[in-house]
């Protein structure tokens, strides 16, 4: 359209249908979670069907443009831990993550990264937030592709601002916040007292 | 595989020349295995290796398992091979633990036994890994640090007695009880 085409009016009704106004910052985190950079990074299993499944043409991230993995942690903004984070691993992943330039967000996939999974052992950390920031766990083990789609969509949508919450009263769980259940969830439980103290005598030994 | 027979006289063989050092043989399904003295381990090694007509000259795997709570504790396995003849035979060295042995477990002291690395290249880092999950000292090992878990790492993971570590997780059901 060429100036003088409109006037008066039937300019400003242009104006109004075409034109969008907004925030630059909304605009600004619309463009971040629809162009992410994952890190080529994979830890187990998990590693099969997060960056490698998920970017192939059967599920295609791309579709949510987030296609583009990076091998070095500076280009990258996501980092997905795929699998069981062993305690030799752990500052590794550490230094991976605080390589990656600001803004940045971590996924926790399947159970080994969430809680230690099946291993309950003396090598591997029960659940990555534990040395790390986590923005998102993702259930399964390991989860379907299918699910660290929906999951990088929930990711997508907290980057914007608008992260889906109220589940708990959805699910009537009101209550169960960790700091409103208060004292013994801040402490350690019996058993992990126990073995914690079994484990100084053994060091000390 | 030597069978049961040709294991006695491979134990004879060995007592001609080192005596007192194999203390029992085994021919469990239908494994071969000489149960030595671990003072004795490099002489038998070194027979077994050296001696025309066995020359096992290959250390395909040293390990160690924790037979808590018999006695003696530890044993140090030696898998050989002659890849000639395709046999194979184990050499068990049993080692007792010296921390419950003075009457004070948790002492800190380990068992020790003689480093093969002399006789057999591959055991430096098979050695390394004993070391590193059981506490066994290979003496005379030219490096015998950790291997594969963190250098700062303090414990003997793979022994019967250390706790196995993680820890409990809540959930609903469980709630009253760890929450």
């Amino acid at each position: 359209m060429l100036r003088g085409d409109l006037e008066g009016e039937d300019l400003e009704r242009y104006v109004e249908e075409r034109v969008v106004t907004t925030t630059f910052e909304k605009l600004q985190n619309w463009a971040r979670s629809n162009s992410i950079f994952p890190l080529t990074f994979g830890l187990a299993c998990c590693a099969i069907e997060a960056p490698i499944s998920v970017v192939t043409a059967r599920y295609d991230l791309a579709r949510f443009g987030a296609e583009a993995l990076r091998a070095s942690p500076r280009q990258a903004d996501m980092i997905i831990l795929s699998g069981r984070v062993s305690i030799k691993m752990a500052p590794v992943v550490r230094r991976l993550y605080d390589q990656m330039l600001e803004p940045k967000w971590a996924v926790s996939m399947g159970a080994c990264s969430s809680s230690g999974g099946m291993f309950s052992n003396y090598a591997v950390v029960q659940g990555a937030d534990k040395f790390m920031p986590i923005d998102l766990h993702i259930p399964g083990c390991p989860p379907r592709p299918e699910a660290v789609l929906y999951g990088f969509t929930k990711l997508q949508r907290k980057i914007q601002g608008s992260p889906d919450q109220g589940w708990r009263q959805r699910y009537n769980a009101a209550g169960t916040e960790e700091w409103a259940r208060g004292g013994p969830a801040s402490r350690p439980s019996p058993e992990a007292a126990e073995a914690y103290e079994k484990a100084r005598e053994l060091s000390r030994a | 595989m030597p069978d049961a027979p040709g294991l006695e006289l491979i134990r004879g063989e060995i007592e001609r020349d080192h005596p007192g050092s194999v203390l029992a043989t085994s021919f469990d399904r239908e494994q071969p295995a000489l149960v030595v003295d671990s003072e004795q381990i490099l002489a038998v090694l070194a027979w077994l290796r050296d001696t025309p007509g066995q020359h096992y000259t290959f250390l395909s795997s040293l390990h160690v398992a924790d037979y808590l709570p018999a006695t003696p504790r530890f044993a140090v396995h030696y898998e050989l091979l002659n890849r000639d003849r395709v046999e194979r035979i184990r050499v068990k060295a049993m080692l007792a633990d010296p921390a419950a042995e003075q009457g004070a477990p948790g002492t800190g002291v380990l068992p020790e036994i003689d480093s093969c690395v002399s006789l057999f290249p591959t055991a430096n880092f098979q050695e390394r890994e004993a070391f590193d999950f059981f506490g066994i000292v290979f003496v005379g090992h030219p490096d015998l640090t950790r291997i594969l878990l963190p250098e700062d790492y303090v414990g003997w993971p793979q022994r019967r007695d250390f706790p196995i570590g993680g820890e409990p997780v809540t959930f609903t059901y469980n709630e009253h009880n760890y929450g």
